[in-house]
């Protein structure tokens, strides 16, 4: 019912909250709110609330990258966060959702890996940023990301003795050197909007997620739903995602 | 949370500055899971946690179905920055058989059989750990029920107790926990003194039991105090 009532308020040029069709809804950003963390971000887009935290532990690097930090990104979908998630091994949303955005952190090249390296070939820094959805009323994909970034630029490195953590001892901030902003553009009919509802979300043809960099450099893609896109779409989504992602980045420390 | 052989307790006091016979700052709030039938946060301490609640639902794949009686359902688990070592995803054997009693600690006060077929899901999420994370999510749960509308007989209030460098303390913090001669986590039902949960690790004679299950009633009875006047805060204004 209130999927129909959104899509026909859509054609109509309108939208279920009143908001423009271009425009975010309410954008809260707290960092550093959990303890255990070395770094930690809740994001709230409106209603949709998502945690990221930054955990550092000591690891081998891959063979093919001996002296470069690694970056691992996971996305829990918890059921205790919406009744459509269900307990049990990440499924193939969340999966996609974590893949998408360690695209955009690693393909901008915002942390600097290599200077998180220990010893070539045998140790080096791991970063696990783990995303949890507290809750679930759309746009779970850029609440992600940007919780992910903040709470990598809240994060700190812990001290290392004889190459021992010393936890909650920390010896400098994570080498964080980009921004980049994750800007899904969703298509309905003829129509470009941005941050989805549930309700919107339901009834869209599909999405392209794009990845900004500071200096307006894309650094990932991903086209979402189930419908076709059109060159002149794409060109369009791209622009903007570019500029919105100025306006976003604004607001992150 | 490391070992330590430091003294718990100096002049009386524990490292967080508590006397034995006190908890930590306590925060509770409801409706954080919008979608949820019922949610609520705790904290007690650094220690945080998140309960919400779906159902009566139905319950699918059908031979789950029990003809007379609805049935519960819990999961506790950690976030995998909710402790000092990353956790891997997944539910951990500990996972599992805390979920089991927290289920069981939960299960009497509820009138299941008034929703044969159904469920009721209930989850525990623990964003930030230090010490006493199953008897916090059990508060939570407690909360997150009763904001359901669930109709239960009575919320369930828990806490932890233990014995820390010879004295019986209540609400262990992490360090505590790991360092502790024993410890106990106890729920039970305040308005009809019944024990719904009770747990031991480490050694007491039976005195110090007694004493400990003393202190362990007495401070659920606080809680209780607090888990009620969040309920009725959320109501006044309506």
């Amino acid at each position: 019912m209130q999927d129909e009532y959104a899509l026909e308020l859509i054609q109509k040029g309108k939208r279920i909250d009143e908001r423009k069709f271009e425009e975010f809804r309410n954008i809260e950003i707290k960092q550093g709110i959990i303890q255990t963390a070395e770094g930690s971000a809740d994001v709230k887009l409106g209603k949709t609330e998502v945690i990221a935290g930054v955990k550092l532990e000591v690891g081998e690097p891959f063979p093919d990258t001996p002296d470069e930090g690694m970056l691992v990104v996971n996305a829990e979908f918890s059921p205790a966060a919406a009744p459509e998630f269900e307990s049990g091994p990440p499924g193939e949303d969340a999966i996609e959702l974590a893949r998408v955005v360690d695209r955009g952190i690693r393909e901008s090249k915002c942390i600097e890996l290599e200077k998180l390296c220990i010893k070539p070939k045998e140790k080096v820094w791991c970063v696990f940023v783990d995303i949890q959805i507290i809750n679930h009323r759309g746009n779970l994909l850029d609440a992600s990301a940007l919780a992910s970034l903040t709470a990598l630029l809240n994060a700190k490195m812990p001290k290392l003795e004889e190459d021992e953590i010393i936890r909650g001892d920390f010896e400098k901030p994570l080498p964080v050197v980009f921004k980049p902003i994750n800007i899904t553009v969703s298509k309905v009919g003829d129509k470009y909007l941005l941050d989805p509802t549930l309700e919107e979300e339901h009834i869209l043809d599909s999405k392209l997620a794009v990845a900004v960099r500071d200096d307006d450099k894309i650094c990932s893609l991903q086209k979402q739903g189930s419908k076709e896109l059109e060159m002149k779409d794409v060109e369009k989504m791209v622009e903007i995602a570019i500029k919105k992602s100025k306006e976003i980045r604004k607001l992150i420390k | 949370m490391a070992k330590t052989k430091e003294k718990l307790i100096k002049d009386g006091k524990r490292n967080d500055d508590r006397l034995p016979g006190q908890l930590r700052p306590i925060e509770m709030k409801l409706d954080i899971v919008d979608r949820a039938n019922g949610s609520s946060s705790v904290k007690f301490g650094n220690t945080y946690v998140i309960a919400s609640v779906f159902g009566p639902r139905s319950l699918f794949p059908r031979h789950l179905q029990e003809s007379s009686t609805g049935i519960l359902r819990c999961r506790y688990n950690m976030t995998p920055f909710s402790v000092d070592e990353r956790k891997g995803a997944g539910p951990s054997r500990r996972s599992i058989e805390i979920s089991k009693v927290v289920r069981l600690a939960i299960e009497p006060a509820l009138f299941l059989e008034d929703f044969p077929k159904a469920t009721v899901d209930a989850y525990i999420e623990t964003l930030q750990a230090d010490g006493s994370t199953r008897v916090t999510g059990i508060n939570a749960l407690s909360l997150a029920l009763a904001d359901a509308g669930i109709q239960m007989k009575d919320l369930v209030s828990a806490c932890s107790v233990g014995k820390i460098d010879g004295q019986i303390a209540v609400d262990l913090n992490g360090l505590e926990d790991n360092n502790s001669e024993a410890d106990i986590a106890f729920a039970m039902m305040p308005g009809k003194d019944k024990i719904t949960l009770l747990q031991m690790d480490g050694t007491l004679t039976k005195d110090e039991l007694k004493q400990a299950l003393d202190l362990a009633r007495t401070f659920c009875k606080q809680i209780y105090k607090l888990q009620k006047k969040t309920l009725k805060e959320k109501y006044r204004g309506v």
